[in-house]
């Protein structure tokens, strides 16, 4: 086995050990599959572009923790990543909230696809209509250069 | 008409142009903390040599909360002689500094604080809980509490005697009216 196959058997055993099924603590049982919810909507702060779940970094994995204990003290989903905006602010959710400001990055990219159909609509309308038009124009070929062509094209048969 | 349509399209190119020369200037590692002027979070450590460490049991004095740890180089090994220095010079005027040890071996953090002679209570914060209390992103990061037990500057990077000097001295002076 290659040792970049132990490398990765050995990351899958410690994932597993850090996503596996936790010793229950206090009064209730925690999903692991709501750790993994919450942990996949906040970003790794020490890695920027991974969510919590995803990072192999230490401080995520002391992150999910402390998602663990949290549902395991009763908090709801929504207080455990209430506590983590509270101190990262907004800056920690990998997706922004669906208000506010922040309506923009949901609205901008919509509006930004209806403007570019209704271009690509206008230049398809004009473009047919222009063609129609001009083709009178081109079509206007003098006596002279029709006799050349028909010429030409007898010789050539 | 035409000649409007001509130039539609890079006017159009603007603002996508200034949004991405806005973005580019921007570090994505400045980020605002929701925490200055909040209470500073409670906190009940262990120092490396044992003896208790938490927030409470310092309030009414100036705080400095640094995070550190032996793997940061070079920044904490940097700003190590400088808040070994501070502390010295200003621990009989009522303030106090403390090291926060994260994402770190014992042994590793002993030798640090040996090899930078520190004498300030260093203790570790090993389950990450108070890093994440304080929304610690990265070392060295230091927050400055005030008497009153509130985050009052963020300083993000090595400590210098600059930053040290001019903050603490702001909010000594500060809560030293009534």
């Amino acid at each position: 086995m290659s040792r970049a196959a132990l490398a990765l058997l050995a990351m899958l055993i410690m994932l597993g050990s850090t996503l596996g099924p936790a010793p229950v603590q206090g009064a209730t049982t925690v999903n692991e599959d709501t750790v993994y919810d919450i942990a996949a909507q906040l970003r790794c702060v020490v890695c920027q572009n991974l969510s919590v779940a995803d990072s192999p970094s230490e401080m995520a994995g002391q992150m999910r923790g402390i998602i663990r204990e949290r549902l395991a003290a009763g908090e709801s989903p929504a207080q455990v990543q209430r506590y983590f905006v509270d101190r990262y602010g907004e800056w920690i959710l990998l997706s922004p909230p669906r208000r506010g400001f922040n309506l923009l990055v949901w609205l901008l990219p919509l509006a930004a696809v209806v403007v570019g159909l209704a271009a690509a609509a206008t230049l398809v309308w004009r473009w047919s209509h222009r063609t129609r038009g001009a083709r009178p124009a081109t079509a206007t070929v003098d006596a002279a250069m029709s006799e050349r062509i028909r010429r030409e094209l007898e010789r050539g048969s | 008409m035409k000649r409007l349509w001509r130039w539609l399209i890079p006017l159009a190119a603007i603002p996508v142009l200034a949004l991405l020369a806005y973005g580019f200037r921007v570090s994505p590692r400045d980020i605002p903390s929701p925490l200055v002027g909040r209470p500073a979070p409670a906190f009940a450590l262990a120092t490396l040599e044992g003896a208790p460490l938490s927030l409470e049991s310092h309030r009414g004095k100036v705080v400095v909360v640094n995070f550190w740890a032996s793997w940061c180089y070079p920044a904490c090994y940097e700003e190590a002689p400088v808040l070994e220095r501070n502390w010295r010079g200003y621990r009989e005027r009522g303030v106090v500094v403390m090291g926060l040890d994260i994402q770190d071996k014992r042994e590793a953090a002993q030798k640090f604080v040996g090899d930078f002679g520190l004498t300030f209570p260093v203790a570790q914060d090993l389950k990450g809980t108070v890093s994440v209390d304080y929304g610690v992103y990265g070392v060295p990061e230091t927050f400055f509490v005030d008497r009153q037990g509130r985050i009052r500057v963020k300083h993000v990077g090595a400590v210098t005697d600059d930053v040290f000097k001019s903050t603490v001295d702001r909010l000594l002076a500060e809560t030293a009216a009534p």
